[in-house]
C-alpha cells in the first residue's frame, strides 16, 4: 500500500500502519516532514494549542487533551512532544516549533518516507492502482491521499488573476502605510489582518458573509479567539473595515486596485481605491486526476466525499488522511462540525483507519481486550471525563463495547460514532462527549440493542466532571438492558 | 474545473424553494449553506437521534424510512428534517439514500435565523407543509 504526503496527516497513518504491522511506502513532494506546517501559517504562530502545564502528566494519554500539537505514539516514550520544544512565550506553538515537532516525531520514531517523489497521475489496475510519480510506478492494492488541503483557491470574480492569494503575501514590512483590502472573512483573511495591524494604514476585510467568531458559535465554527483583534478595532473605529459585500470586480490602477462591491445588506455599491488586495478566499486539496479516476467531491472546497471509514464514496480502496478526512463529516449534531480540519482531531482518524486497513486487507486484528460486567460503568465514566478522542472530536468519536456472545464484554476501542449508531452488529454501548450552540458540554450514551440504537444525554457538570453520583446513576439505568 | 461560488448558487436558483430570491442573496445562501454528498444506503436523519439539520435536496433519491419500513420516496427540490429542526425534536422517521445524494444544509439550531432572514424561503417552505398537509387530511377523511 502506498501513503501520499509527510504533514502531520500521513506521518501519523505510517506510524499507526507500522504499529500494526502494515508493510507500506510513504511518499511525498517535500523535501523534509512538516507538510504545510514548514511555510504556514504565515504570520508563524499556529492557533492551535500546547499547554506544558495540564491537569494530567505529560507523557500519558489523558494528557492529549491539553496537547493538540504532538502526533500520537503507542508507547509513551514519544509522546507528548510538542511541549519540549516550546519556549514559554505563548502556548500556541510558533510554526518553527511545529515544525520541529513534526520532523522530531518522524525522527526518533523512525518513519521512512521517500521524499521528494511527487505523485503525478493514477490508474486502476484490477481491485488496486497504479500511481505514476516523478520517481517510477507504484502498485498498490490501496492508496491514502494525505495530501492536505493546501492549493490555493479563488472564486471567479472578474480581475481576481491579478489578486495574490494568501499564498502569495509578501514579507509584512513590505505593506508599510498601505491600505490592504481582504477578500474573505474566515481564520486566514483575520490572520493576516491580525499580522497587518502594525503595517497597513488601512485594512479592510469583506465577503458576503457575515463574520462568525467561535466565542459566539460556541464551537471551532468562526474565527478563532486568538485572531479577534481586528474585530475589535474595526467595533472602536480604529482603522479596519469589516463589511459584508459580495466583490463585483478588480480592476489594476496605476499605483493598485480598484474594488467594487455590493453591500449584502441592499445598501448599494461601494467602491475602494487600495495599493494592495489580497484573496484568503481558501484552499483545496491538490485532486491530480482523481476526479477522472470517479473521486466526488463536495463543496466549494471539493474535499472529497467519504464513507465514515475515509474511503472515497464513489472509489473503493482510496483512502484520505489528514486535513482531507474533513470529507467524512460524522453525525454533525447540532451543526458543531469534527476537528478533523486541524491535527488534534485528524490524528485520532489515522490510527481508526490504520486499524481498518490492517483488519480488512492484510488480515491483522489487533487483539482486544475483554470486561467485566462490574467494570463497564467506571471505565465509561472515566473516558467520558477524560478520553482525548472523544474531547477533541466531539459527537464524532466514540468509545464502544460490545457485548460477545463468545468472549463476553469486548472493548471495541475509539470507533467513528456514525458507524456504530448506523451500523448493525452485536449489542453494546457507544459513549461520545457532545456539545451544544449554548456552549455545555456533556456525556452522550447510545445503546444498541437487537439492532436498535436509542440515545441518551446526561447532564452537563460546571467542572466538566462526568464522575458524579448523578452520572454513575443515570448511566447505571441506561445501561441496564445490556447484561 | 474548480467550483465556484455560483455553482451552488445556480444550483439552489432552480429549486422552488428558493425560487423567489434575487441573484444577490442567492449567493449570500450559497455561502451559508453546507454542501454534502452521501453514499447510497448512508443514513442522513435518524430516527429518534436528536441534533439533526435541515436537508434541501439537490441530486439523487431518498428513503423515508420508519422502523424499518418504506413510506416514500424524496427526489430534487423536495426538503426534510425542518420538523425536527423547527420543533427541536429527534425525527420520527429515517431518511437514507436511495443511491448517491447531494444537499444542501442548514444545521437545526440555525434554521430559525436563516427563515426568518429569508422570508420569501420560509412562505415557500409554508405553502410546502401546506400542500402535505391537505394531502394528510384527505387521506384521513
Ligand atoms: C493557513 C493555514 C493555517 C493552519 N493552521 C493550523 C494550526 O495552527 N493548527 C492546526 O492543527 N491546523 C492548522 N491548519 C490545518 C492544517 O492544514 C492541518 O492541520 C494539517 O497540517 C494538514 O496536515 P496534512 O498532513 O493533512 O496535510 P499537509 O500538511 O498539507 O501535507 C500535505 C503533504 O502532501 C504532500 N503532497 C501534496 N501533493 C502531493 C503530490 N502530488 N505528490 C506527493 N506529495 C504530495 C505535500 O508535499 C505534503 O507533504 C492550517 C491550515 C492553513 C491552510
Amino acid at each position: 500500500m502506498v501513503v501520499v504526503g509527510s504533514g502531520p496527516g500521513g506521518l501519523q497513518l505510517s506510524y499507526a500502519l507500522r504499529y500494526f504491522g502494515v508493510p507500506h511506502a510513504v511518499i511525498s513532494a517535500d523535501p523534509a516532514p512538516g507538510g504545510m506546517f514548514r511555510r504556514w501559517p504565515f504570520f508563524q504562530r499556529l492557533l492551535s494549542w500546547t499547554k506544558p502545564f495540564a491537569p494530567f502528566e505529560r507523557g500519558t494519554r489523558f494528557y492529549e487533551r491539553y496537547d493538540w500539537n504532538s502526533l500520537i505514539p503507542d508507547d509513551d516514550q514519544h509522546r507528548a512532544i510538542q511541549p519540549r520544544l516550546m519556549d514559554g512565550t505563548s502556548y500556541f506553538p510558533s510554526r518553527a516549533e511545529m515544525e520541529q515537532n513534526i520532523a522530531t516525531f518522524a525522527r526518533e520514531t523512525g518513519i521512512r518516507v521517500r521524499y521528494g517523489c511527487r505523485w503525478t497521475g493514477t490508474a486502476r489496475d484490477g481491485e488496486g492502482f497504479r500511481l505514476r510519480t516523478s520517481a517510477g510506478e507504484y502498485r498498490a492494492r490501496v492508496v491514502v491521499f494525505a495530501f492536505g488541503l493546501a492549493e490555493p483557491w479563488k472564486p471567479e470574480i472578474p480581475g481576481i488573476e491579478h489578486v495574490p492569494h494568501y499564498a502569495d503575501t509578501r514579507a509584512p514590512e513590505t505593506y508599510a502605510g498601505k491600505r490592504v483590502f481582504i477578500i474573505g472573512k474566515e481564520t486566514s483573511a483575520f490572520e493576516l489582518a491580525n499580522g497587518f495591524l502594525p503595517w497597513a494604514r488601512q485594512i479592510v476585510l469583506a465577503s458576503p458573509r457575515p463574520t462568525q467568531l467561535s466565542v459566539v458559535t460556541n464551537s471551532l465554527v468562526g474565527v478563532r479567539a486568538r485572531y479577534v483583534q481586528p474585530y475589535e478595532d474595526h467595533i472602536l473605529g480604529g482603522g479596519v473595515v469589516i463589511m459584508n459585500a459580495s466583490i463585483d470586480e478588480v480592476a489594476r490602477t496605476g499605483s493598485g486596485f480598484r474594488v467594487r462591491t455590493t453591500r449584502s445588506d441592499g445598501g448599494g455599491t461601494l467602491v475602494f481605491e487600495t495599493e494592495d488586495v489580497i484573496a484568503t478566499t481558501g484552499f483545496q486539496p491538490p485532486l491530480g486526476d482523481l476526479p477522472e479516476l470517479g473521486v466526488v467531491s463536495s463543496g466549494r472546497e471539493k474535499i472529497p466525499s467519504q464513507t465514515p471509514l475515509f474511503e472515497s464514496i464513489s472509489v473503493p480502496h482510496l483512502y484520505f488522511a489528514g486535513t482531507a478526512t474533513r470529507g467524512a463529516p460524522g453525525l454533525k449534531k447540532n451543526g458543531i462540525p469534527s476537528s478533523s480540519g486541524a491535527v488534534h482531531g485528524h490524528r485520532y482518524n489515522a490510527r481508526i483507519l490504520a486499524r481498518h486497513i490492517a483488519r480488512t486487507y492484510f488480515g491483522i486484528d489487533p487483539a482486544r481486550p475483554t470486561l467485566k460486567r462490574d467494570e463497564v460503568l467506571g471505565y465509561l465514566l472515566s473516558e467520558l471525563s477524560r478520553a482525548p478522542e472523544l474531547w477533541h472530536q466531539k459527537s464524532y468519536l466514540a468509545r464502544s463495547l460490545l457485548w460477545d456472545s463468545a468472549r463476553g464484554i469486548i472493548d471495541d476501542g475509539i470507533v467513528p460514532l456514525q458507524l456504530f449508531v448506523d451500523g448493525d452488529g452485536p449489542d453494546g454501548v457507544a459513549v461520545a462527549v457532545e456539545a451544544n450552540p449554548k456552549a455545555e458540554i456533556y456525556p452522550a450514551v447510545y445503546v444498541r440493542k437487537n439492532n436498535v440504537v436509542t440515545e441518551h444525554l446526561l447532564p452537563t457538570n460546571p467542572l466538566l466532571d462526568f464522575e458524579t453520583a448523578e452520572h454513575r446513576s443515570q448511566l447505571t439505568s441506561v445501561l441496564a438492558p445490556l447484561p | 474545473m474548480a467550483a465556484t461560488r455560483g455553482e451552488l448558487g445556480d444550483k439552489l436558483s432552480n429549486l422552488s424553494l428558493f425560487a423567489d430570491l434575487s441573484a444577490a442573496e442567492l449567493e449570500s445562501v450559497a455561502h451559508i449553506v453546507d454542501e454534502r454528498r452521501f453514499a447510497e444506503g448512508e443514513r442522513i436523519l435518524r430516527q429518534g437521534l436528536s441534533g439533526s439539520g435541515f436537508y434541501v435536496i439537490l441530486a439523487g433519491e431518498a428513503i423515508i424510512r420508519v422502523d424499518g419500513k418504506e413510506y416514500g420516496r424524496l427526489g430534487r427540490g423536495d426538503f426534510f428534517g425542518e420538523i425536527s429542526a423547527l420543533l427541536g425534536d429527534p425525527p420520527v422517521a429515517d431518511i437514507v439514500a436511495a443511491r448517491e445524494l447531494h444537499c444542501a444544509i442548514i444545521p437545526g439550531p440555525a434554521l430559525e435565523q436563516f427563515m426568518v432572514g429569508h422570508p420569501q424561503v420560509m412562505f415557500r417552505m409554508l405553502q410546502s407543509e401546506a400542500r402535505k398537509l391537505r394531502t394528510a387530511t384527505r387521506w384521513r377523511s
